[in-house]
């Protein structure tokens, strides 16, 4: 069966970050290849629906876009100048790619995409734009701003690689653990504005090109388990839905038993990191059959270490939690006290849970008004809003 | 090969603890150390370190003729103190001698690329 143009778009946004990065190493250009692999979906609406898919779409896109953009660059002065370099660049790399195997140039795309010099908004819009083949309005649409106001920021993030001469390369050994620190944060943020989908095929695409980076394998670990809860984390009304109220049977055990060999994998190795760290506390979560077998003093054990190596108020915020249900609600509530939080709506929350624990309802209802005033999601703001835990 | 201007700038009023003769000395030695490798290997293009900022002088052209004025040009309390001038391949090496620089220096290095000479 011959393929509709819906099936094409979807192969189109599949293959659209391995093209890209495939031309942008031949053209040494962004728009270039950004325009060619365009140029390619345009010839493939018109020729798969009618003829049927070629034996590797990937390499058709790439071989077709290139060709297009070759003709192009023909007719063109400045396009022949880079043609002349492309050549010299290449060394006359080979023809046979609709067919054979490519060389997969994403993981060189994503460094490029998350260089340091370039600001988080504008690493996270080339990352989706070239990476996951979002079109602009939807990477607008993603981050509620104006597509203008988004096209205009991608405009300025490609000059500013092109100006600078921001290299298309994999960073050397000695540099690569910092470079590494700004990729893992785009793909991370990704999943919490919500792209989780996107968010997982990066990180499985990273994971796979660099298989000897334990932080890498930790962040897809991280998000695989925290992806098995999606399905129970809202209620059917939208309202959010609590770790120890989910009905844990809706959990998807495929993604545990992934994430949790991956967790395995990692503790082996014994190279903690912070998203190795997350991931092994979301791995003993999903271990539980019920929420009171928890085995809360391994949770504290974990983010003791967590603390260690990224000693932030945040983690701090999780950990007195974890105690609280170890040592109690005192024990975590003069933990919370002591954190510089007040524009955190976690930190009224939390603050909110033990006061009412401990008996203190009036306190609770203050400080559960104060994290709905704050609460970044509708489901958050109405489960808070109407007394969080108390309420139940 | 691309262009780069690394410079360093200094903000007003900003007294930094005095230096011992013995860690001026370190520093000039390390500056020295570090421009005599970058002319060993064609990084080196230009550089030098500018007198204060209020001893500057400006001339502009008002209403058809040249004027001259007491400087700085911009009334910022940040300052260029110096700069370089650098050949590099990419940004990522041209980031690799700022932050030599700036280890150097302890002041903060701003690197630009210059804009590329068409080909004729």
């Amino acid at each position: 069966m011959n393929p509709s143009p819906e099936d094409v778009g979807r192969i189109f946004r599949e293959e659209f970050g391995r093209s890209v990065a495939a031309l942008i190493r031949f053209f040494g250009d962004i728009d270039v290849a950004e325009d060619a692999v365009q140029e390619a979906f345009t010839a493939a609406l018109q020729k798969w629906p009618v003829e049927g898919l070629p034996p590797n779409p990937g390499g058709w896109i790439t071989t077709t876009a290139r060709k297009r953009a070759i003709d192009r660059l023909r007719r063109e002065k400045r396009g022949r100048e880079l043609l002349a370099e492309a050549a010299w660049q290449s060394n006359g790399s080979t023809e046979s790619e609709e067919t054979g195997p490519m060389q997969d140039e994403r993981l060189r795309l994503i460094f490029t995409c998350c260089h340091p010099a370039l600001a988080t908004e504008a690493q996270v819009a080339l990352t989706l734009r070239l990476l996951c083949g979002l079109t602009t309005k939807e990477v607008a649409d993603a981050f509620l701003v104006a597509e203008v106001t988004m096209a205009q920021r991608l405009v300025r993030a490609k000059r500013k690689i092109k100006v600078n001469h921001i290299p298309f390369r994999v960073p050397e050994r000695d540099n690569l653990a910092p470079r590494l620190v700004p990729v893992l944060a785009v793909v991370y943020l990704l999943y919490n504005a919500g792209l989780c989908e996107e968010a997982i095929r990066l990180a499985r695409i990273v994971d796979t090109l660099m298989p000897n980076e334990p932080e890498v394998a930790g962040l897809l670990a991280l998000l695989l388990l925290t992806e098995s809860r999606r399905a129970s984390r809202i209620a059917a009304d939208g309202s959010l839905v609590l770790l120890a109220e989910q009905n844990r049977s809706r959990w998807d055990r495929s993604l545990i038993e992934e994430g949790q060999e991956i967790v395995r994998r990692c503790l082996r190795r014994n190279t903690p990191g912070p998203y190795q760290l997350q991931a092994a506390i979301n791995a003993v979560h999903s271990d539980a059959p019920t929420a009171e077998q928890t085995d809360w003093p391994q949770i504290v054990a974990l983010y003791d270490q967590l603390f260690a190596v990224a000693p932030t108020p945040v983690v701090a915020l999780n950990r007195a939690v974890a105690i609280g249900e170890v040592d109690g609600p005192a024990a975590a509530l003069a933990q919370v006290e002591t954190l510089d939080l007040d524009s955190y709506h976690a930190f009224h929350a939390t603050r909110a849970d033990l006061l009412w624990r401990l008996g203190r309802g009036g306190e609770a209802r203050t400080a559960y008004r104060r994290a709905a005033e704050m609460a970044p999601t509708e489901a958050e703001r109405e489960f808070l809003a109407r007394g969080g835990r108390s309420a139940r | 090969m691309a262009q780069y201007l690394l410079s360093a700038h200094s903000v007003d009023g900003v007294v930094q603890e005095p230096m011992t003769q013995e860690q001026v000395m370190d520093v000039v030695q390390k500056v020295y150390a570090l421009e005599a490798e970058m002319k060993s290997n064609g990084t080196w293009m230009f550089g030098g370190r500018l007198a204060d900022a209020d001893t500057a002088t400006v001339v502009r052209v008002q209403n058809g003729s040249v004027m001259t004025t007491d400087g700085p040009f911009a009334e910022s309390k940040e300052h260029l103190g110096g700069f370089y001038l650098i050949n590099a391949p990419d940004l990522d090496a041209a980031l690799k001698w700022a932050s030599r620089v700036t280890e150097i220096v302890g002041a903060p290095i701003e690197v630009r690329a210059l804009v590329d000479e068409p080909k004729s």
